[in-house]
């Protein structure tokens, strides 16, 4: 059991560790307002890691999440903008996400193209494109928009609380759905479902899809947080949540990791900066610690993977 | 009594708890070609291993040129002149054919000047040597299979390679490329070089060697001299038959000698109606052509043959992992198109793949779910997975065929070899099939567990399933089929009643004239 939850088990420690050194040094921390307003900044790139574990289960990587994210905020911006009604963009944005997760996804999956070279040029051609069209101009949300025309506290609590219910979902659709235990199979070996008679490309396709439609939504819980959108958003995005599944203990080789390893991964990385402000160090330290964390990770796991294990009875040659 | 270039006295060598060599013998001249012959897992594999420095010994001795050698590396055996050229060549296919001597030949250090004009006499001095005709500037990807080798026979040349070892060389070489490897390897043999010569071929090894040794269950049973009359082998080819003495049935009897120790497991009733009828299937991908046959519920019916002969790659195209490209296959008397795994499936084909540690089961998944894997679709007709009818299913299957494991939850990582393959099977089992292929199912399986599984494909068969069961295990397939096919060259040779003798299948499978009736065709050699 321990063996098995292992890598969820030392980050959730770790996690914990934190937070009991704030309430001890820094008590400010958990300060209701600040602490809602930090979590509800957060948690857009929480659904964006969500679908990176997805896709990273099926032994894929899609670098476009950021690219794709800023496209689904202008986009969706402008149409709010042009007092189209939020219960119609919503829906909308959602496509756009799916439709450009589905181009990557045909060319992966139907072409059996490697994703990481798919996805970077989807990504640098959606963000250039993006500039072009936009010309760095920041598209200037209606007042309505923001908090869902509610308070800020209102606003931000519905905020955490949708993407909590999504998070869950996704949560039991991976653990629980029929649909989980495939991206299982095709990522810890994608020949050996096809001979049990899954459909590895189709199971793909469909990731790439759902991660497109998650980053759209991300998108939206992004767009009522500000009154306006930087077409330049979501820069980096795919790394954050790539370091996060990573830290959460899902493997890059596919099949292995769980979305509430991910969930203490995240929480891990996003609590580092604003406790090191809280604790009196430069903020500028932020990100060399979280990459530090990223490496502690992943050498925890080489170091695990190299032990000697006994292999018996090794196949004869003759 | 010249001393010998290579004597191997005794070698043993263990892979866990398989014994791959129990006790070999060989020893090998300059100036001579000495044949290695034996079944599929005979132990030729290790030997060369052994020889080439890439596996140590457990036991034995091992002289070469005179000297006691313990712990060859391969390095030190590339410089006491040992060179194997296997069946797959080992070049670098972006490298022209001159770089890639250069990097057999010329010394490993980074920081020196590349003499090119030099670089290219030499390989156009060695190519000249083996007769072939290749640029030096020829990129490699851009030759055939035959001109890579002779690559690689010029690098052992140049070299100054005394041993040179030979792995089935002649296995995807037309008829006129086999002669003129033949050629070089008669060159190579006048010049004093030692060739150690492995094929499956039996009129090559009458055709080129000097001397044959057999080796049997990791043992050498045998070597015996080859009296080729080279007067009627320069008449007739490589046809030549051995004046007296050695004949190819007793080298078959040496092959296969072992009194096939396992009976014959008695079937309870007659086979019933015709489930899988296949006609003149071809598949060019999977190098198969015409193959005809059919499987009746409740028959076992074999398909041996030497590894290489195609029986995988049919069991492929059946299963739409290879793309068929003539002929028809009927299920239940109604033809059918498979074109995918999943539509295999859908059909009641079930497949147990070949190698179980890469594909067999899913080694991360616990055991539960690799079991229900096969029957998601009907046991979760729903969005979520139901627990309760999928370790229904599972404890069942587990208890049926008595699988240990810590539980279903165990991850399939964490059972024994024959164990996982046993879950393979159930998840077979669980998709109810008509139609059960499986490939070398007890390969690298313990004694126990192998005796358990046959068992059970009886149980199968008499519960009324259409099994294809490929095995390179003689006394395995003569002891459970019903029928017997003998595949060679991408085609079936030769139909075998129950009960027919290993030396009858095995000459069917090495391609001679003598089997039984039934016997088909025994065209001598092939083409890729």
């Amino acid at each position: 059991m321990i063996n098995r939850y292992f890598r969820e088990i030392s980050v959730a420690t770790a996690l914990l560790c934190v937070l009991v050194l704030m309430a001890i040094f820094a008590p400010h921390f958990y300060e209701g307002q600040p602490l809602l307003s930090r979590l509800t900044a957060a948690a857009p790139r929480l659904l964006v890691a969500g679908g990176m574990t997805l896709i990273l289960l099926t032994r894929q990587i899609d670098i476009s999440v950021g690219s794709v994210f800023a496209l689904c905020g202008v986009v969706g911006g402008s149409l709010l903008a042009a007092n189209w009604p939020m219960g119609c963009v919503v829906p909308l944005v959602l496509l756009l996400g799916g439709l450009a997760g589905a181009v990557n996804g045909a060319l992966v999956a139907g072409l059996g193209l490697p994703s990481i070279v798919v996805t970077l040029a989807t990504m640098v051609t959606l963000r250039e494109a993006l500039r072009l069209a936009q010309q760095g101009v920041f598209v200037n949300l209606p007042e309505r928009v923001q908090w869902f025309g509610l308070s800020m506290n209102a606003g931000q609590a519905w905020v955490c609380g949708l993407v909590g219910v999504v998070w869950v979902l996704l949560a039991l659709v991976l653990r629980c759905g029929a649909a989980g235990r495939f991206l299982y199979a095709v990522g810890s070996d994608a020949e050996a479902a096809r001979l049990a008679g899954l459909r590895p490309r189709v199971t793909t396709f469909w990731t790439f899809v759902v991660l497109g439609g998650l980053t759209g939504l991300a998108a939206v819980f992004q767009l009522v947080q500000a009154p306006q959108v930087d077409p330049a958003m979501g820069r980096q995005l795919e790394l954050e949540a790539i370091a996060a599944a990573v830290v959460g203990g899902v493997a890059i080789s596919g099949g292995r990791g769980s979305l509430w390893g991910v969930l203490a991964g995240f929480l891990l990385l996003t609590c580092i900066g604003p406790a090191l402000t809280y604790l009196g160090v430069k903020p500028y330290w932020d990100k060399a610690i979280q990459g530090a964390v990223v490496l502690l990770a992943v050498t925890a796991d080489g170091w695990r993977r190299c032990r000697p294990r006994i292999e018996s009875g090794r196949r004869k040659t003759g | 009594m010249r001393t010998p270039l290579l004597q191997l006295s005794d070698i043993t060598k263990s892979f866990g708890a398989v014994q791959a060599l129990r006790g070999v013998s060989f020893d090998l001249y300059a100036g001579e070609v000495h044949a290695l012959l034996g079944e599929n897992g005979a132990g030729k594999s290790t030997l060369i291993k052994i020889i080439t420095g890439a596996h140590q010994p457990d036991g034995g001795s091992m002289v070469l040129r005179g000297e006691i050698v313990t712990r060859l590396s391969p390095a030190e055996a590339h410089a006491r002149g040992v060179a194997c050229i296997y069946q797959q060549p080992a070049l670098f296919p972006d490298l022209s054919v001159m770089e890639n001597l250069a990097l057999r030949l010329e010394p490993v250090r980074p920081f020196r000047r590349v003499n090119w004009a030099q670089r290219r006499a030499r390989a156009i001095e060695l190519l000249q040597r083996v007769g072939a005709e290749i640029a030096p500037e020829q990129e490699v990807r851009e030759l055939s299979m035959p001109e890579q080798q002779l690559v690689e026979i010029a690098a052992a040349v140049g070299a100054g390679a005394g041993i040179v070892i030979m792995d089935e060389p002649t296995a995807s070489l037309t008829r006129k490329e086999q002669e003129r490897l033949f050629s070089v390897v008669r060159e190579m043999r006048r010049e004093g070089v030692g060739v150690i010569y492995i094929s499956h071929r039996l009129e090559e090894i009458f055709a080129l060697a000097d001397r044959v040794t057999v080796l049997r269950d990791g043992a050498s049973v045998g070597t015996r001299g080859v009296q080729t009359n080279v007067a009627t082998e320069a008449a007739s080819g490589s046809s030549g038959r051995p004046a007296e003495g050695l004949t190819e049935a007793a080298l078959i009897q040496l092959m296969v000698g072992r009194a096939v120790t396992m009976t014959r497991q008695a079937r309870d009733r007659a086979p019933g109606a015709e489930v899988l009828s296949v006609q003149q299937l071809s598949s060019v991908a999977g190098g198969i052509r015409d193959v005809s046959l059919r499987v009746r519920s409740g028959e076992i019916v074999g398909l041996a043959g030497l590894v290489g002969a195609g029986r995988t790659e049919l069991a492929r195209v059946l299963f739409g992992l290879t793309p068929a490209d003539r002929g028809e296959i009927r299920i239940d008397g109604r033809t059918v198109a498979i074109t995918s795994p999943a539509v295999a499936v859908g059909l009641g084909l079930a497949y147990l793949p070949e190698d179980r540690r890469r594909h067999g089961i899913i080694l991360e998944l616990p055991v539960v779910a690799n079991i229900s894997l096969a029957v998601h679709r009907r046991l979760f007709p729903g969005t979520w997975l139901r627990s309760g009818p999928e370790r229904k299913l599972a404890t069942e299957l587990v208890q049926r065929l008595s699988i240990k494991t810590d539980g279903v939850d165990a991850p399939g990582s964490s059972l024994s070899g024959g164990n996982q393959q046993k879950v393979a099977l159930s998840r077979w089992l669980a998709t109810q099939p008509k139609v059960l292929i499986l490939d070398e199912p007890t390969q690298g399986v313990d004694v126990g567990a192998k005796s358990e599984i046959h068992r059970l494909i009886r149980e199968l068969a008499d519960a009324g399933l259409a099994v294809l069961l490929i095995s390179s295990d003689l006394p395995e397939v003569l002891a459970l089929s019903d029928r017997l096919l003998v595949m060679r060259g991408g085609t079936l040779v030769a139909e075998l009643p129950a009960g027919s003798e290993g030396p009858a299948v095995m000459a069917a499978a090495l391609g001679q004239a003598r089997s039984s009736d039934g016997n088909r065709s025994a065209n001598g050699g092939f083409g890729p």
